[in-house]
């Protein structure tokens, strides 16, 4: 249970610069948490809370305003150019939309050898090989090689998407939303083929996605984001059984049904209040000012299972 | 009255690329009344969007396409328009939310000019009247400090904030039909329960139609009267949605549902 972090994000901050006069936005604002290997981070939350924004910045694929990432031991904030292009290898990309994603005019199988020949991880005489046996650890015909995207289905396509991340032997991959553009059946395969190469090569996911039930099933660990900070982290069965942050209930009571008569009741019903959840900077629920006393806005209601005392109603408290 | 709104017969759409030709909608009859709702559902590739994009006849990327049938809007035959009349249809009275929130942005303008140039060309507004509506339709579809962002450009949104302001183009000359293509796919669910309450709201308020196409059967089950379940390119099962939901008659439709993921506990109403 112990093993060493694949990942290890340590106080992650990223600001938008300003524009004329306006304060800068603070997208994402110190993000913690580990990633054992062979695991899934599922990460949830409001649209618009940093997510996406958090896993361009593990990646390096956006520039953190502060804070600590480190892969396999070691400091990619700091890391010079060179060294950071050899770290990529390690850690790749599966984006959400498996139609925008892929170049419209490049083969399937020029998709595929691009990354082997960027990062050399085979020689020359062997990236058609590699690339077949790509095409078959997604379940895709090898024949497809010579096809285009816009050839394939949404399902079809995301495999591609899945098979040129996986072309370079990554140790961690963040999943962008890997399956919302799918149907339920896609979707299922997808989830399915993504847990069955956890297993064969031990892969670690960061795992984003708005489809509680699909976190559910993908995530070892979940945490859940608002406004640019972890309100809440734990294991699955914590998070989804006891969700101790109010956003997190929330965001578990609205998951649609699909049962029209009680779906429809629940839209007509008034739309919850979240201005019970503003308020930021100053104190805290307890009344604590932790970014000026330098303690963490976290609270651990169980073993692994930790709370922030941020975006609460006055008068309520993490603990009860 | 002239009938229903929106009254499809006989729709066939053949996609034609470089390499092959398609029949992606296979003869398709379906009506939409006044402030209907009606959802389309069906596995990736039977043909939603190409059925949605024809109602418009535009072509799927990258294709040009050929169609069959009639589409009768109003009483008025659409597939036989000039393409002059068609553009003051489309996004005035019939407007589309497109399944891919990326590629109908436009990368290199403003969100606040990409708004105004929809109200000013449809609705006559001046660059400040439009502006100020362009705001306001912002603050509706959930973007915080809508003042402020309004001259982002698109790769400054997120996902579904991108996805959210499509849709507020979308409503924003107040269309009698709107055909939402997989348009809260990017959102959380208390968002997403936002976004399909205003949707209810206009439908009530104005009467605006609406044709959903969606791969979640939640938002369906909420959102629409009648569902039409779609399979190559054909509807195979057609029916009120409470029905289609509690006794499918088809086996697709029967399978389809079985593969929809359960949270357990979810729906309770607290
Ligand atoms: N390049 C940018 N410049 C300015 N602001 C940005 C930029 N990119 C993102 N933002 C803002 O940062 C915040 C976080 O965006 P991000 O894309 O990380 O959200 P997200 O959680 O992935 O949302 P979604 O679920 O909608 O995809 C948003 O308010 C967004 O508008
Ligand atoms: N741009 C295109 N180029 C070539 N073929 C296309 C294109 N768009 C659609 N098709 C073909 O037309 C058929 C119907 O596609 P359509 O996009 O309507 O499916 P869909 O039901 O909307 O699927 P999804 O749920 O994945 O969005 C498919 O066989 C598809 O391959
Ligand atoms: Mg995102
Ligand atoms: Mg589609």
């Amino acid at each position: 249970m112990t093993a060493a972090p694949l990942l290890q994000v340590r106080d992650l901050s990223v600001l938008f610069p300003a524009r004329r006069g306006a304060p800068p936005v603070r997208a994402v604002e110190r993000l913690s948490f580990e990633i054992a290997p062979g695991q899934t981070l599922g990460l949830v939350g409001q649209s618009g809370s940093g997510k996406t924004t958090a896993g361009r910045a593990i990646l390096q694929l956006q520039k953190a305003s502060g804070g600590s990432v480190r892969l396999l031991g070691q400091e990619l904030t700091t890391m010079p150019a060179g060294a950071l292009r050899r770290m990529r290898r390690h850690m790749q990309f599966v984006l959400q939309n498996p139609y925008s994603s892929l170049h419209p005019r490049m083969t399937i199988g020029q998709i595929l050898s691009e990354p082997l020949q960027v990062h050399r991880s085979v020689p020359a005489n062997r990236v058609r090989e590699r690339v077949e046996e790509l095409l078959e650890l997604v379940n895709l015909d090898p024949t497809m090689m010579r096809r285009y995207p816009h050839e394939f289905s949404g399902g079809q396509r995301q495999r591609v998407v899945i098979a040129r991340a996986l072309a370079v032997n990554p140790d961690f991959v963040v999943c962008d939303e890997p399956v919302s553009a799918l149907d339920v059946r896609t979707q299922a395969q997808i989830v399915a083929l993504l847990q069955s190469l956890q297993e064969k090569l031990g892969l670690s996911y960061l795992f984003i996605a708005h489809d509680l039930a699909i976190v559910r099933e993908m995530a070892h660990r979940v945490a859940v984001m608002f406004r640019g900070r972890i309100v809440e982290m734990g294991s699955a069965d914590q998070v989804y059984d006891s969700p101790a942050h109010p956003y997190t209930r929330l965001l578990l009571d609205a998951v649609p049904v699909p049962d029209p008569r009680l779906q429809r009741e629940r839209l007509r019903q008034a739309p919850p209040d979240l201005r019970f959840l503003e308020g930021d900077g100053g104190a805290c629920v307890h009344g604590v000012d932790h970014e000026g006393a330098g303690t963490p806005e976290w609270h651990e209601v169980a073993e692994g299972h930790g709370v922030s005392c941020r975006y609460w109603p006055a008068g309520s408290s993490p603990a009860g | 009255m002239t009938g229903p709104l929106l009254r499809v017969r006989d729709l066939t759409a053949t996609v034609t690329t470089r390499r092959e030709v398609i029949r992606a909608v296979r003869g398709v009859s379906f009506d939409i009344n006044a402030d209907e709702a009606v959802g389309f559902v069906g596995e990736s590739g039977c043909g939603k969007s190409v059925t949605a994009k024809a109602l418009m006849r535009l072509a799927p990327e990258g294709a040009s396409i050929a169609l069959g049938g009639s589409v009768a809007f109003w009483g008025q035959e659409l597939l036989g328009l000039g393409e002059e009349e068609m553009r003051d249809l489309r996004g005035r009275r019939i407007a589309m939310v497109f399944q891919d929130p990326m590629t109908s942005l436009n990368p290199v303008m403003s969100i606040g000019a990409q708004m105004a140039d929809m109200l000013r060309r449809h609705l006559g507004l001046s660059g400040r009247a439009a502006r100020e509506r362009g705001i306001e339709l912002l603050d509706l579809v959930g973007i915080p400090e809508p003042a402020r962002r309004i001259d982002d450009f698109p790769h400054q949104f997120s996902g579904g904030q991108r996805q959210r302001i499509l849709i507020a183009i979308a409503i924003s000359c107040e269309p009698d039909l709107l055909i939402a293509d997989e348009p809260t796919t990017a959102l959380d669910v208390t968002v997403q329960a936002q976004i399909l309450r205003l949707l209810l709201r206009l439908r009530e308020e104005r009467g605006m139609a609406l044709m959903l196409i969606t791969h979640d059967f939640g938002v369906v089950a909420g959102m629409v009267d009648r569902v039409n379940v779609m399979y190559r390119g054909e509807i195979v099962e057609t029916g009120l949605v409470d029905d289609v939901f509690s006794a499918p008659q088809h086996a697709y439709t029967r399978a389809l549902l079985d593969a929809v993921p359960r949270l357990q506990g979810a729906g309770a109403i607290r």
